[in-house]
């Protein structure tokens, strides 16, 4: 069936059977391989995708899910301002190791801002314990996103 | 937290730089193995075994093939050569030809359109098998009679035994005026990275097979894949991107002979296999689970004076270095510590449960969970301060180690515990566990470790480093040895920048490549960093020379001192006068422009007093690493919940090229330490995995773990470059043991099987509750 959604800015209708998963219709189908596969069974926040800015798992969705909704990936934030920083501060925080988990890490981080733009580190890892890293022991990406929550919140007010 | 220094100045080392990876990661531009897709792709699915010993007797794969979309049914029968893979004992079947040994066997191997028609044609494949029976502990397989899982290994079912002795050996116990006896049942540990194993193959016009895999070892492999598939080497090419984690699992074949075997007959087309979570589970190595007993004493001065210790590891089935696992874990038995008299014996043992194989630590987590609670059982009995007890036992260099080996290079110990003694969570350690809340219980634990860095005596330790310059007047390192995550590849653009004073972005990485980077061993054994940036190194240094020469040429200048490098040009000193390195690299030939050198790193030629089953590789090194850990838990008295809320770490891995990467390491491994200690357990139920998925099998969270703290202490390691030594498995070490030595402070109980899960820490409360009332 024909589906309908905005994909990183860009309006877009896909040919694609309903129910194919929609990490494979991004990885595969639209080669956008940023979104990362990693338990296929919604465990552990590799494959997030933010959908009309909430985060969720796009091994768990079904194309279908995706009609007439605003998707961003991981090759959709850099366009974004806020997206950018968070990327620098992993970057430049030292959270980046084997990195796989580092896209989802950054959208999940991203829809947490949203929800609490300025957390504490508490908060911070409760918002990201839907998240698995297998490398950096979480702290880096804990100061990472500190840092650019300071950032964004700064330039907020 | 440690901020980098700016990235466009040169690169230097000793300071903090964003990783040059970094970027490429977080955009998610960077392409791991798993991420390659082709329209004209052939997804390649193996067929597994659902018993654990058994003979085959029948494969049909007709109806698989008359699957529409399946392009190829392949069987052992069209495996063309040795259809072995392994590293020391070649023992593994690529597909089955005669017996499965294991749940999760490759049977047979399916090649189809895509992934749907995959799983279908998987399902038909027919397969009979013949139940065997089965070994599935080392109790079981060590019994006269056993059943063998490889009939024809020399030594049944025993794939490596070893036992070590010093002074006067087992007979020292005796002498001891107070002895602790301890007894641990250590688990399964599953590698659990995030990209699970995956790659995709092809054949070039002239018939060279190409593998790109996420490996750790793409030179071994490329021998491997050759010798098992009945390639000739030369036509065998493997590239290894970044991987999405390692730790040791992707030490050794996974997906790669499977996708040689694929391409060979996929008609051209290239084809890609990527094992989902449960069959990497299924079919991936794990940590070897054991069972260590420890008998220790000490003398009427308080010093350790005799240690026994016994070892019984689960290898499962095949051999992936489980020989060397052993040995390492026997030489690292007796810790950082002074013992005259030492006994220790280990065996490895086959048997049809998971595979076993290297994973971060490779043997001295196992022996590090017993020994450092009964070193600290030891000093609660002698009434001692456990770190005391511990400063009072501490090698130090020239000492001989509890194999009797001397320790010749740099031994930092003593300062790891004194930066642990001076730190406020220890000094206040009393105050902090008087906060406890209601029904919570605190406690201190410390914990010592060592870790020998590089493969011991016998399998050369090397690495070639290529470096060179661009008609562009750019630099390009290129590098064999992969990067897992740990970010030795950015840690060599750093070394290459400071060597050459360049700065990041005039720097270019080219990855493990066998047709394209020189051959260099693993990416492994502490040893990735230390034996690639000597050479590398070696290779920097030359190429400045030559450059500075041309300059001094180009210039008519008496001397190449006249020079220095600055980013992107040559200065000459006297006249100020700056010349592009661009045009400086088109006067050279091609030949000029490209630096090599080649280091292989010092062993220990000291003889170890041993008897074994059988030559052993692993054992001694020449060069270890050295940490003091402090766990600072909480339990809850009504739940059994262990909770770790504050953790420190002092370590002694040499000079630090990169504190942030440094850090990085150190903290990633006390938290795959933590998870070893209280969640992780691949549970084994008459060879068939309980925990098959993230759902079953428990990782740290984010909400796990807490802040940690690194302290760097540096001593001068004057084998290593710049004075560094391994950092990567020295952090996983101690975790276990120093959260246990908090939780008998917290609470006065010890959980002798591992993890410590709340089910098992609520019976041990309740236990000496009980024996309290009674």
């Amino acid at each position: 069936m024909n589906i309908r959604f905005v994909l990183n800015g860009k309006p877009l209708t896909v040919e694609t059977p309903p129910d194919r998963r929609v990490i494979d219709l991004l990885r595969e189908d639209l080669g956008l391989a940023g979104t990362k596969e990693c338990c296929g069974s919604g465990e552990c926040g590799a494959c997030t995708i933010l959908v009309d800015g909430d985060s969720r798992l796009s091994c768990l969705m079904t194309a279908a899910q995706l009609e007439g909704r605003r998707i961003l990936t991981i090759e959709g934030a850099e366009e974004d301002p806020r997206l950018r920083t968070i990327q620098e501060a992993f970057v430049e925080w030292g959270a980046v190791q084997c990195g796989y988990c580092m896209p989802g890490m950054v959208l999940a981080s991203a829809a947490l801002l949203s929800r609490t733009p300025n957390p504490s580190r508490e908060q911070i890892r409760e918002g990201l314990s839907g998240n698995l890293c297998r490398c950096t022991g979480y702290q880096k990406i804990v100061d990472a996103v500190e840092q650019a929550a300071a950032l964004l919140f700064r330039g907020h007010q | 937290m440690t901020k980098p220094e700016s990235a466009s100045k040169p690169l230097q080392i000793g300071v903090s730089v964003p990783r040059a990876d970094g970027w490429s990661k977080i955009t998610g531009r960077e392409r791991y193995a798993a991420d390659y897709y082709g329209p004209d792709f052939l997804w390649a699915g193996v067929k597994r075994a659902d018993m654990s010993h058994a003979l085959l007797r029948e494969l049909d794969v007709e109806a698989a093939k008359a699957v529409p979309g399946v392009t190829a049914v392949l069987t052992h029968r069209d495996v063309k050569g040795s259809n072995r893979q392994g590293v020391v004992f070649k023992n593994q079947p690529v597909l089955v030809d005669k017996k499965v040994r294991r749940r999760g066997d490759a049977l047979a191997l399916v090649l189809a359109e895509n992934r749907e028609v995959l799983s279908t044609a998987l399902k038909a494949v027919h397969v009979r098998l013949e139940p065997l029976p089965p070994v599935f502990s080392v109790e079981e397989a060590t019994m006269e009679g056993a059943p063998k899982v490889h009939e024809e290994h020399p030594t049944g079912n025993i794939l490596a035994e070893l036992t070590v002795s010093k002074g006067n050996g087992k007979d020292g116990i005796d002498e001891c005026t107070a002895v602790v006896e301890a007894e641990f049942e250590l688990p399964r540990q599953e590698h659990a990275y995030m990209e699970t194993e995956a790659g995709w193959a092809y054949l070039e016009h002239d018939g060279r097979l190409v593998i790109v895999a996420s490996t750790q070892s793409p030179f071994r492999d490329r021998s491997e894949v050759a010798e098992a598939l009945g390639i000739d080497i030369g036509k065998v090419r493997i590239t290894a991107p970044y991987l999405g984690g390692g730790f040791g699992g992707k030490d050794g074949c996974t997906v790669q002979s499977l996708l040689g075997l694929a391409a060979m007959h996929s008609h051209g087309r290239p084809v890609k296999m990527w094992w989902d979570r449960e069959e990497s589970f299924l079919a991936g190595v794990k940590r070897l689970s054991g069972r260590v007993r420890y008998r220790v004493g000490t003398n009427k001065d308080g010093c350790l004076h005799a240690l026994q210790c016994e070892l019984d590891l689960d290898n499962g089935p095949y051999e992936h270095l489980g020989g060397e696992v052993l040995a390492l874990a026997v030489e690292h038995a007796g810790g950082p510590y002074r013992i005259p008299h030492v006994w220790i014996h280990g065996r490895c043992v086959y048997t049809n449960n998971p595979a076993g194989g290297p994973f971060r630590g490779f043997g001295a987590p196992q022996v590090v969970a017993g020994l450092e609670q009964v070193v600290d059982m030891l000093a609660d009995r002698l009434n001692m301060d456990p770190v005391l007890f511990r400063m009072r036992n501490a090698v130090i260099r020239g000492d001989r180690n509890p194999v009797g080996v001397t320790l010749t290079q740099s031994t930092g110990l003593l300062e790891c515990l004194e930066q642990v003694t001076r730190h406020p969570l220890w000094t206040e350690r009393r105050e902090w566990k008087r906060r406890a809340g209601a029904f919570k219980k605190r406690g201190v634990g410390v914990a010592c470790t060592t870790h020998g860095a590089g493969y011991g005596p016998i399998i050369p330790d090397f690495a070639q480093a290529l470096i060179k310059l661009t008609p562009e007047g750019r630099i390009t390192v290129t590098c064999g040895v992969p990067d897992m995550g740990q970010g030795n590849a950015a840690t060599f653009v750093q070394i290459a920048g400071h060597l050459l004073n360049q700065s990041a972005d005039r720097l270019d990485l080219v990855l493990p490549d066998t047709d394209h980077t020189l051959p260099s061993c693993s990416s492994a054994a502490s040893r990735t960093t230390y034996t690639y940036a000597r050479a590398l190194t070696g290779a920097a240094e030359l190429l400045k020379k030559r450059i500075l020469e041309q300059a001094s040429l180009l210039m008519m200048a008496p001397s190449p001192d006249e020079f220095r490098l600055l980013p992107g040009m040559v200065r000459h000193l006297p006249s100020g006068k700056d010349l592009p390195l661009a045009m400086v690299a088109r006067t050279m030939s091609p030949s000029q422009r490209e630096c090599t050198y080649h280091w292989r790193a010092p062993v220990c030629r000291e003889p170890v007093r041993m008897e074994s089953v059988s030559t052993v590789f692993g054992m001694p090194h020449l060069l270890f690493s050295y940490a003091a850990h402090l766990a600072c838990v909480e339990v809850d008295e009504l739940t059994g919940r262990v909770q770790v809320l504050k953790y420190l770490a002092a370590t002694d891995a040499g000079s630090v090229i990169n504190p942030q990467l440094y850090e990085q390491q150190v903290q990633g491994g006390i938290v795959q330490g933590l998870g070893y200690g209280l969640y992780e357990d691949y549970v084994v139920d008459r060879g068939e995995g309980q925990t098959p998925d993230f759902a079953t099998y428990i990782l740290p969270t984010s909400m796990d773990v807490p802040d940690m703290e690194s302290l760097r202490v540096e001593t001068f390691e004057e084998t290593g470059p710049f004075g560094l030594k391994g950092v990567g498995e020295i952090c996983i070490n101690a975790p276990l043991p120093a959260v246990a030595n908090a939780l008998a402070d917290a609470a006065g109980v010890r959980i002798s099987r591992i993890p410590m899960t709340p089910e098992r820490v609520l019976d041990a409360l309740s236990r000496i509750q009980s024996e309290k009332t009674s």
